[in-house]
């Protein structure tokens, strides 16, 4: 209960320093703010791109397009080796006037579909292979290229898978910059937690003197430090959900031109919490590391 | 070993980082409940052997031993709780200038973990003791030498030390204010306080005719 208590002090005390020193306070809190909003806000943008790309492609397809003199029993042949075909999974035929209907239907082309007189579409096959495996999926295309009547052979979700790879690129590159940027944030609060150190250094001799433990020597400091990572993850949290806010506006506008609907997800909760936590926890080892240090610097040797 | 051994120091000797011998083979025990004073020149190693005493410095060799406990083995996660048994005046008064005089008596019980009822209450009747008590939101810089002297001893007993470590608490202090300071060592001896002074000033506890440990060039001399 008293060690409780003690702690409920330490914690009143700091936020009472804190806010004896409001600019400092402030700055320190803007630069912890501004550090961490970097990593922060790619990562945001990176998982937006992430769930868009999701949204427009699920499986990897083969689109097999046969050629426009092709008949019913190409169509049949191919079928036929579809469905005997090892990496095939799951197959759909369309034909050319379903097709058609389905592009009516969709894309409000009817008008320019009906001057037309007749029917541009092939008959195409919609190819699943049984894995998403590349290399399977880039011999499927290069043998069924080679299939009688077989016009022209599409591999759907190449983009996606591009996309995919740069998305594995972006993802290195935010935990770089989240590392760097973390170290940064140590050495801050490494520095601020130091400044407040020389100018308690009196107290912390005597307390010593006087027979206090290292732990509780640091505890203010610790507590200085964390509260300004805590505060400097949420300035962090502000900046990225008022940036996203804003570009969302933007991004409606741009958006509903092409006729689609798309907005940026804010940070979720748990990712919310894992700033403020990391950001935390960050400044708490720059500013135990800073202490650390100072105590071992007075203690007789 | 008799428990009424406070203080054990068996041939302790310490030498500087430099190569300065400050202690020679200093041997000596106080009881619990008395009071000594360690005398001699300046330089002559009186504050060293406090600082040993309060495990402050660590001897080159020998041992020091404080109420039965070896302090030059102890591990030093130990320490801070050894030393709470010490009420300790400092040659430098080491008063926080920034804090008030409550905030400096209270020190040493809010590093203990009292309560802050009874650190209120602690530190009045501590305040009180010194004659302290209504200049508690004063800071020790408004305080005169004397006040300051006695502002250190209440943090010194606040805690209701065993045994009361004081460097040179006349130094710098007219007779009269000497003669009180010394007054409230004694007072504190007679309630059970083993108290160790060092003090360059042998002629102002003459009168008493105390215990007196006598350094010369680091060696314990008659």
């Amino acid at each position: 209960m008293n060690w409780l208590l003690g702690h409920f002090d330490t914690l009143r005390e700091s936020l009472l320093r804190l806010a004896q020193q409001p600019l400092a306070t402030l700055l320190n809190v803007l630069v912890i703010g501004i550090a961490m909003s970097l990593p922060a806000g790619f990562y945001v943008g990176l998982n937006n791109v992430q769930t868009f790309s999701r949204q427009l492609s699920s499986d990897p397809q083969i689109s097999l397009f046969m050629a426009m003199d092709a008949g019913a029993a190409d169509v049949a042949g191919i079928e036929q080796r579809l469905r005997t075909h090892g990496d095939v999974g799951r197959f759909e035929f369309v034909s050319r006037e379903r097709a058609l209907e389905r592009l009516k239907r969709s894309a409000g082309l009817a008008d320019v579909l009906a001057d037309l007189g007749r029917n541009p579409l092939p008959d195409a096959f919609v190819v699943t292979a049984r894995t998403n495996d590349p290399g399977t999926l880039e011999s499927l295309r290069a043998e069924a290229v080679k299939w009688p009547q077989v016009e022209h052979v599409q591999l759907d979700a190449e983009w996606a898978r591009r996309l995919d790879a740069a998305l594995g690129v972006g993802r290195l590159l935010v935990s770089l910059l989240g590392a760097l940027l973390a170290t940064a944030l140590v050495a801050i609060t490494f520095n601020t937690i130091r400044l407040q150190i020389l100018t308690r250094r009196d107290e912390i001799e005597v307390s010593k003197l006087i027979g206090a433990t290292n732990p509780f020597i640091r505890r203010p400091f610790l507590y200085l430090g964390t509260l300004q990572g805590l505060a400097g993850g949420g300035a962090a949290w502000l900046i990225v959900t008022s940036a996203g806010m804003a570009l969302n506006l933007q991004l409606t506008e741009l958006v509903t031109l092409y006729g689609a609907s798309f907005a940026l997800e804010p940070l979720s909760v748990r990712d919310s919490v894992s700033l403020l936590g990391l950001s935390a926890a960050i400044a708490w080892l720059g500013s135990w590391l800073s202490v650390s240090r100072h105590l071992w610097q007075i203690e007789p040797h | 070993m008799a428990v009424s051994q406070m203080i054990s120091v068996s041939h302790v000797s310490k030498r500087y980082a430099g190569g300065y011998q400050a202690l020679q083979d200093v041997t000596f025990v106080v009881e619990s409940g008395e009071m000594v004073f360690i005398t001699g020149h300046s330089g002559a190693g009186k504050s060293t052997l406090l600082k040993l005493i309060a495990a402050i410095e660590m001897p080159t060799s020998g041992s020091v031993i404080i109420n039965g406990q070896n302090v030059s083995a102890m591990k030093s996660g130990a320490i801070p709780f050894l030393r709470r048994n010490f009420g300790l005046m400092f040659q430098d008064h080491k008063l926080l200038f920034d804090r008030s005089v409550y905030e400096n008596v209270a020190l040493p019980l809010a590093i203990t973990g009292f309560p802050r009822r009874e650190i209120a209450k602690r530190v009045r009747a501590a305040l009180d003791k010194v004659g302290l008590l209504g200049r508690e939101k004063s800071r020790p810089i408004t305080l005169s030498g004397g006040e300051q002297q006695r502002l250190c001893i209440a943090r010194a007993i606040v805690n209701r030390p065993a045994i009361l470590l004081a460097d040179e608490p006349t130094g710098n202090l007219d007779t009269a204010y000497a003669e009180e300071i010394i007054g409230m060592f004694e007072s504190f001896n007679q309630v059970g306080v083993t108290v160790v002074i060092a003090t360059h000033d042998e002629g102002m506890i003459e009168r008493l005719g105390p215990r007196i440990l006598h350094l010369d060039h680091g060696r314990l001399g008659p």
